[in-house]
């Protein structure tokens, strides 16, 4: 095989295991969807506002990109940007759980 | 960390996730989940901070400092009514977090492993497209949402000729965009893309009036999850993907019910305009007289009844009489009177609005009940305390086809033996319906400030 032929068949080779791992995300995605389906449909309405501070919070888990583009030694415009999403998201996590916290807390029964 | 270490990690903390919101199935297991919930956050942390990618931590430190220390603050500090308008600016957040992070891929791709600048995979830049535009329509709308929430701007809805059109047209110029910059990876596309969805946040959320705010905040709750999910397609990780699936579902239910509380399609909602011609309201009151009572007229009446259903709305938390309310079920129960709440759905300003509200107040939550479950119940009742709510307790919605409420599920106070109705003035509720509730021969006005009214019962209970 010559070394153009088998560069090429390398690159359809990753082309097809990329195709492949779109797919699986696509998977873990829909999965995912209905686990979140039949999960919320179990939340007690008085338990609504709850939900969407808890969800809110959680959703900041987007951090875990910021942090690898505020990850590198070089300073450059992307680690920047990945800084500003780490301040963002960090207010996020923390003011999200909190004040889940903080109203779950509130929730009393009789007596 | 090894690869497959970092990803059983990320398994891990989207397990965690999913008990998070699997412990609000009751408020006991709630608390426990949301500690869960932090735990799988820590080790989502953790684990990206021991990957090979990230080299200095001195930024990120200083990041999560500054954040954290920012979040802290509003937590603890933001009052219980302002509830609503927080979340509201959370999910600013996010969104504007996801652009940031997109950018930050556009702008350094090797370090995501998805090609490098200037020839990043076709795939990844739709992802990325897809996900900072998603983010930054959650952004300006939230923004929206959080200025009306907070009276910064009105809460009437803001329309304008063309506006759908508009919206269409910016929508559709989007995609395009989309296309050009999976094409070429140019950054020309990439901010014309980030520029329009900004805009088009603004405008879908502008011409949505306050009553369908429960609806347009657990909207922009799925927007955010599903921004977090585009990002995670863009950088492959399967953490933001599943958490990004979850959120969006959460939200996407979220909108469902408060829409099926009201009667409306999501469509007509989104659509917006609902609740601005309040000159057809005024018109109808013309020289019908209502029944006027006084607190100690209202005091004697609840005294006297056996069982009591107090049915709060938004007008509960404008007033902050929670706690007043509270004190006069203390009252009443004192005197051996049975007190029970019923809460509307779509009372309030976000989905659950009046049980946190409740909760503050010390309240039990056994004494609280949704729409089914107590509806049943006004026909036995002695007397129905409505007190800020107007629309949800609207026997129109059952009898006239022609009102724009006919069909939403309401709370059966006219069959409660005595309806009190605390009330600022005659004046049509959120959604411009003039109630003809207030004009049965069952039914007392109480003409006042919420809590000062309940406050004023409470002396006259004492």
């Amino acid at each position: 095989m010559s070394p153009d032929k088998m560069a090429d068949a390398v690159e359809k080779a990753a082309a097809s295991a990329g195709g492949d791992s779109l797919m699986l995300m696509v998977t873990v995605f829909v999965l995912a969807i209905f686990v979140g389906y039949y999960v919320v449909w179990n939340v007690t309405p008085a338990l609504h506002s709850p939900l969407m501070s808890v969800t809110n919070a959680i959703s900041s888990v987007i951090i875990v990109g910021a942090l690898i583009a505020a990850g590198p030694m070089e300073v450059h415009l992307s680690k920047v940007m990945g800084f500003i999403a780490v301040v963002l998201a960090s207010i996020n996590i923390f003011g999200g759980f909190l004040v889940s916290q903080r109203m779950l807390q509130m929730y009393k029964k009789k007596g | 960390m090894s690869e497959d270490l970092t990803a059983l990690a990320y398994l891990i903390a989207a397990i965690c996730f999913i008990l998070a919101l699997r412990g609000l199935s009751s408020p006991e297991s709630a608390r426990q989940g949301n500690m869960i919930g932090v735990a799988g956050m820590v080790i989502a942390i953790v684990t990206t901070l021991a990957s090979p990618n990230v080299l200095s931590y001195s930024w990120i430190a200083a990041g999560i400092l500054i954040g954290g220390a920012i979040g802290t603050i509003i937590a603890l500090k933001i009052q219980m009514t302002a509830l609503p308008q927080l979340v509201a600016a959370f999910h600013s957040l996010v969104g504007l977090a996801a652009v940031f992070v997109a950018s930050a891929a556009l702008f350094a791709p090797d370090a995501y492993g998805i090609g490098s600048v200037g020839s990043i995979k076709t795939a990844s830049l739709i992802e990325m497209s897809i996900g900072t535009a998603i983010g930054a329509i959650t952004f300006t709308g939230s923004i929206v949402a959080f200025a009306k929430l907070q009276g910064l701007v009105s809460g009437a809805p803001l329309v304008f000729p063309g506006q759908h059109l508009l919206n269409a047209a910016l929508g559709i110029g989007a995609v395009a965009l989309v296309v050009w910059f999976s094409t070429t990876e140019s950054y020309t596309a990439y901010w014309a893309i980030v520029a329009l969805a900004l805009a088009l946040g603004f405008l879908i959320i502008l011409p949505i009036g306050g009553a369908d705010m429960p609806v347009v905040v657990s909207m922009l709750n799925s927007y955010s999850g599903w921004a977090a999910c585009g990002i995670g397609f863009t950088l492959g990780n399967t953490l933001l993907i599943i958490t990004g699936a979850l959120v969006g579902s959460s939200g996407a239910i979220l909108s469902y019910i408060m829409c099926k509380g009201m009667n409306r399609s999501f469509i007509s909602v989104i659509l917006g305009g609902f609740g601005g011609e309040e000159g057809a309201a005024a018109q109808a009151v013309g020289d019908r007289t209502v029944r006027r009572g006084s607190a100690e007229d209202a005091a004697f009446i609840m005294q006297n009844g056996g069982k009591v259903i107090i049915v709060p709305g938004y007008g509960m938390a404008v007033a902050q009489a929670q706690h007043a309310v509270r004190e006069m079920a203390d009252a009443l129960k004192a005197e051996g009177v049975d007190v029970a709440y019923a809460i509307h759905p779509v009372a309030g300003r976000m989905p659950g609005h009046m049980n946190v509200l409740l909760a503050e107040a010390n309240v039990p939550y056994d004494e609280v009940f949704e729409l089914e479950e107590i509806n049943h119940e006004f026909t036995t009742a002695d007397v129905a305390y409505v007190i800020g709510a107007n629309d949800v307790t609207n026997p129109a919605a059952k009898t006239d086809p022609a009102s724009p409420i006919y069909g939403m599920p309401i709370l059966d106070v006219e069959k409660a033996q005595t309806v009190l109705f605390v009330k600022r003035s005659m004046g049509a509720g959120y959604a411009g319906v003039d109630n003809e509730l207030f004009f049965r021969d069952n039914t007392m006005m109480l003409f006042g400030d919420a809590k000062k009214m309940t406050e004023e019962i409470i002396q006259a209970l004492g």
